[in-house]
């Protein structure tokens, strides 16, 4: 399909949307009534026709819209996009990866024309076409990390792997829920995950890397993450925490539905050809409470997972004092009827709200 | 002895040990203040004569006490920020197996292990031992600037003015916790500071 690219802001007068194609395939992230941390790690090979998971690297409505607001965050603070210096090698792994994989996945929006170390690259919905020496860098505009991420979705972190472990060497980060790369850069896993409460204590962690240190080239893996953003703001960093934070009490029983958003982060794990680096994509999807109850399923669902979030998570996740709210806006679509278990919709065979 | 048991913490928080006497042609031992008592508690004559003691006296008297163990050279610096290129300029010079011994303040001891690292000494070649103030080195998420020697929860950063509560996420590239905006979602209304560990 030929996508329509919304014009919308994530700032100022937020006139981010989704359409109901966007509702539609979000990747609703509770599999079951109740959440709890899992390392839910699965394969990154395709999904069903439509969905999020279907291509390497999603490209939806929100694209044209989510790059511009990536360079305002850039031009505000440059240190949200950085690369220690044995990271350069990488950035070319992930530039490739990106140009061939949203080339072959979008041909109608992306082509990548190659001749030996003679690229052209052609990105159509951002208007570039740039020639360019694969492997030189003085022949592009940035660093290549950050040539290419600023035309894709998603933060971008990439790990060197040594010493049994992984570094946050480098990374694009300018939609992230609530951590800092320029504080990070260089920790290894256990490091930059430390204020994660409850799963050092599960073991996640350790699992966790175990299954990313083995991931193979041509085998990536993905996993989902959630938090709560108020108002549609891409740039929940810990930078502007002292100008955005003050938005979390400005919810009302009123506006609840439009302002409340559920974030998503859908999370994938690649493995780099040249440097054996993983470089690990975190996409986020934004979508309001509102529209997440046109689906009956997810209306029952979310009011169940919130309600019995252990309070760790609530205030780990940054929603603690607004929980009572929620549950009150919530609780009005929850029945108490059955739900299936998986993430899909299902608007056809789950049953419509019954009050 | 001015030491002091660090509660358990997240896995970014730096653990400091205790200083031994190892094995070694070349020792370089950095100090503040306090952790001087920690270079005198593991100095022999023996190990003296090959050791470089760098010293920052942060107003503290305890420089006589280390010139007189008779290190093969010694450095007596009133501030870190005095010393840090002297500092650098030893770890250029440095050879294999060169054995680091830091002691005193966090805010030292990570600097100095940055430095350290940033010249390729190995890990497994340096020890800390925590002695004195347990005051802060911390970063401001918001502006970056550094404020140092903090000792309150929540402080004022000394560059934006902003009022920041004292994290326990710790950089070692930047040697130093992370400071937030502890009345981002309620503007004003700032805490009674207290004690780090109060």
């Amino acid at each position: 399909m030929t996508i329509q690219f919304n014009d919308e802001t994530f700032r100022d007068d937020y006139s981010f949307y989704n359409s109901e194609w966007a509702i539609n395939r979000f990747p609703f992230p509770f599999d079951k009534d109740s959440y709890m941390y899992a390392v839910n790690m699965e394969q990154h090979r395709g999904g069903p026709d439509g969905s999020v998971y279907e291509k390497r690297f999603d490209v939806d409505e929100h694209y044209v819209s989510e790059m511009r607001d990536r360079a305002m965050v850039l031009a505000d603070d440059p240190l949200r996009c950085q690369s220690l210096p044995h990271m350069t090698l990488a950035g070319w792994d992930l530039l490739e990866l990106i140009m061939v994989s949203k080339s072959e996945d979008y041909p109608d929006l992306f082509e990548l024309h190659r001749d030996g170390d003679q690229w052209r690259w052609i990105n159509k919905p951002l208007g570039i076409d740039d020639s360019f020496t694969f492997l030189d860098e003085t022949t592009l505009p940035y660093g290549p990390m950050e040539y290419i991420t600023r035309q894709a979705q998603g933060d971008y972190c990439i790990l060197d792997q040594r010493d049994d472990n992984l570094w946050m060497d480098a990374g694009m980060v300018t939609t992230q829920a609530d951590w800092s790369l320029d504080f990070d850069i260089g920790m290894n896993f256990f490091e930059w995950h430390a204020p994660v409460p409850l799963a050092h204590e599960k073991g996640i962690f350790v699992r966790a890397l175990k299954f990313l240190l083995n991931i193979q080239q041509g085998a990536p893996a993905r996993r989902l993450n959630w938090t709560m953003t108020v108002n549609p703001l891409l740039d929940t960093s810990p930078e502007n925490y002292h100008k955005w934070g003050i938005q979390k009490t400005t919810l009302t029983p009123e506006n609840i539905g439009a302002k409340q958003h559920l974030r998503v982060e859908l999370q994938t794990f690649f493995r780099l050809p040249r440097s054996n680096a993983l470089v690990f994509p975190i996409r986020c999807y934004l979508c309001s409470f509102q529209d997440l109850m046109t689906v009956p399923k997810w209306g029952r669902r979310l009011h169940r997972v919130i309600r019995d979030l252990p309070d760790e998570l609530a205030t780990y996740k940054g929603f603690i004092d607004n929980r009572p709210m929620m549950l009150d806006y919530l609780s009005a679509f929850d029945d108490g009827l059955p739900t299936s278990l998986g993430v899909w919709p299902e608007v056809d065979t789950e049953p419509p709200l019954q009050k | 002895m001015s030491t002091f048991d660090f509660p358990p913490s997240i896995k970014s928080r730096p653990v400091w040990g205790r200083l031994e006497a190892r094995a070694g042609k070349h020792h370089l031992m950095i100090a503040d203040a306090e952790g001087a008592e920690a270079i005198i508690a593991i100095a022999t004559p023996d190990l003296m004569a090959r050791t470089h003691i760098i010293f920052i006296a942060k107003g503290t008297s305890h420089g006589d006490a280390l010139r007189a163990l008779n290190p093969a050279q010694f450095y007596e610096g009133p501030t870190y920020a005095a010393s840090v290129q002297r500092i650098r300029r030893v770890f250029q010079d440095a050879h294999m197996g060169l054995q680091v011994y830091l002691a005193g303040t966090e805010g030292v001891m990570g600097q100095a292990m940055r430095e350290a690292i940033e010249a390729g000494i190995p890990h497994t070649a340096i020890q800390t031992e925590h002695r004195g103030s347990v005051a802060r080195r911390m970063q401001c998420v918001h502006c970056k600037g550094i404020t140092e020697d903090v000792e309150t929860d929540p402080f004022v950063c000394a560059h934006c003015g902003l009022n920041l509560f004292v994290r326990d996420h710790y950089s070692r590239r930047l040697a130093a916790y992370q400071g937030v905006r502890v009345d981002a979602e309620d503007h004003g209304n700032v805490p009674e500071p207290r004690g780090i560990y109060e």
